[in-house]
């Protein structure tokens, strides 16, 4: 299947917790290999333990998944992945920067941050999602996004694992779009 | 937002007046934390901070603490101490008189880390290490050696994991919530502050840690530093970086010989 991009957006950013990793690749899943957008994916995960995530997403998805590196340029097609405690930031020229300082709502990394430092850099033409998850992180950056023109989208709560995150974004972004699973990776191959 | 080019003449202003260069620092991060500042000091906009930075050099002071990230751990990323531990010390303790730099050590946490090791090898008594920061407060705090006792659980279960041999609590007495470390681990460790952005190398060692810096730094700053490393290293000397950093940007990354690619330690090639 092929992907035609009107060149609104330039990238995706995408956060959760609890259910949140389930949720993302119920979206990952239905995207092709040659996906035209970048996306950086937040999860909140456990301290100090080795991650597999990447490896785990990766069975089940066509777009490349893996964990964004130090300096490195963000590419079409790929998914990077925050890794564990660090807040992971965009910088202008499009490439990762990795902060080890304090944890924001007891997370790090910070969906908050990442999705902050996003808005910073593509403004308007940034696709902003938050999913199913345990905690507040996510809502302050997801309104940062709408405030700079960028498309703000939730989960539908009825369909998260837990409420909490979806439920504080839709709260604190009022023009966020809240759709299902299906309709998000629909969105995201139609823009 | 904040405005680029006014961050830039921040910064100019804040080098000719301190002789700190943030220019070359990650922006994206560096940006977030002066924005903090901004609000936790109630500065409404970055023409009054740099009035208020360059009026008073305490608040500068405060400021330089503020944006530079000090939190770190004891034995941070344990398989990194049980790396240093197993792969390098053997080749240490070869040598008569060790010397050490930890560059960027923050609070001390990690000095006190690498001062349990040693003395556990049997090296710490041959060893100095030079303990540098851009910061001197936290330098002041490191010598102190005085860690919150809420951490220690946390920080036993990193001791244990790093292949610690005895107990944690050997090292350490409580009082009023704070664990107080034994102040002869420090007796050959000297504290001083270095800025790797502008700052010189000072002496030649066997093995220089540089955890969670370089990630402060832009390309261009992280080959200065790594230029800075390489003439200050033994010949087959060591350097230990962060998890998620790497030689790649140096100007000469064959002159560094990958000894653990998942600890990210190296050792000098030639």
């Amino acid at each position: 299947m092929k992907v035609y991009m009107s060149g609104k957006y330039k990238a995706v950013v995408m956060g959760g917790s609890w259910g949140g990793m389930n949720a993302a690749v119920e979206i990952l899943k239905y995207l092709p290999a040659d996906y035209p957008l970048p996306i950086v994916l937040v999860l909140h995960r456990l301290k100090g333990v080795i991650s597999e995530l990447p490896a785990l997403i990766r069975k089940k998805t066509y777009v490349q998944i893996k964990e964004a590196d130090e300096k490195e340029k963000m590419q079409p097609g790929t998914v990077y992945i925050a890794p564990a405690d660090y807040h992971l930031l965009i910088e202008q020229d499009q490439t990762f920067s990795l902060d080890v300082s304090e944890a924001i709502l007891f997370s790090r990394p910070s969906i908050d941050v990442t999705f902050e430092s996003a808005a910073e850099v593509f403004g308007k033409k940034l696709i902003g999602i938050v999913l199913s998850g345990a905690s507040k992180d996510g809502s302050q950056g997801l309104y940062t996004i709408c405030r700079a023109g960028g498309q703000a989208i939730v989960q539908d709560p009825r369909q998260a694992e837990v409420t909490t995150m979806p439920q504080a974004a839709i709260e604190t972004v009022k023009r966020a779009k809240v759709l299902t699973l299906d309709e998000i990776a629909a969105y995201l191959l139609a823009v | 937002m904040l405005d680029n080019v006014q961050v830039d003449d921040l910064f100019e202003e804040l080098l000719k007046q301190y002789g700190y260069d943030f220019r070359d620092y990650s922006r994206a991060s560096v940006l977030r934390r002066v924005s903090r500042f901004m609000t936790h000091t109630r500065l409404p906009d970055l023409h009054s901070l740099k009035l208020a930075t360059l009026k008073d050099p305490q608040f500068f002071e405060y400021f330089l603490q503020e944006i530079t990230v000090n939190v770190t751990e004891m034995f941070r990323d344990p398989s990194f101490f049980l790396a240093l531990r197993q792969k390098v010390v053997p080749i240490l303790s070869t040598y008569p008189y060790i010397k050490i730099w930890d560059a960027g050590c923050s609070t001390g946490e990690e000095i006190f880390s690498l001062a349990i090791l040693l003395k556990e090898e049997n090296l710490l008594k041959r060893t100095r290490i030079y303990a540098t920061d851009i910061n001197q407060k936290v330098l002041r705090q490191a010598k102190e050696g005085i860690f919150p006792m809420a951490h220690m659980v946390h920080y036993t279960k990193n001791y244990q994991k790093a292949g610690g041999k005895y107990s944690l609590s050997d090292y350490y007495h409580a009082h009023h919530g704070g664990a107080i470390f034994d102040s002869t681990l420090l007796e050959n460790i000297i504290f001083y502050p270095h800025n790797l952005a502008t700052d010189e190398s000072f002496n030649e060692f066997h093995l220089i840690i540089c955890r969670n810096v370089l990630i402060y730094f832009n390309k261009q700053l992280q080959e200065r530093v790594f230029g800075l490393f390489l003439k200050s290293l033994a010949p087959l000397g060591y350097l230990g970086l962060g998890k998620k950093e790497s030689v790649l940007f140096a100007a000469k990354p064959e002159f560094f010989e990958s000894i653990d690619k998942e600890e990210k330690i190296y050792r000098r090639t030639y």
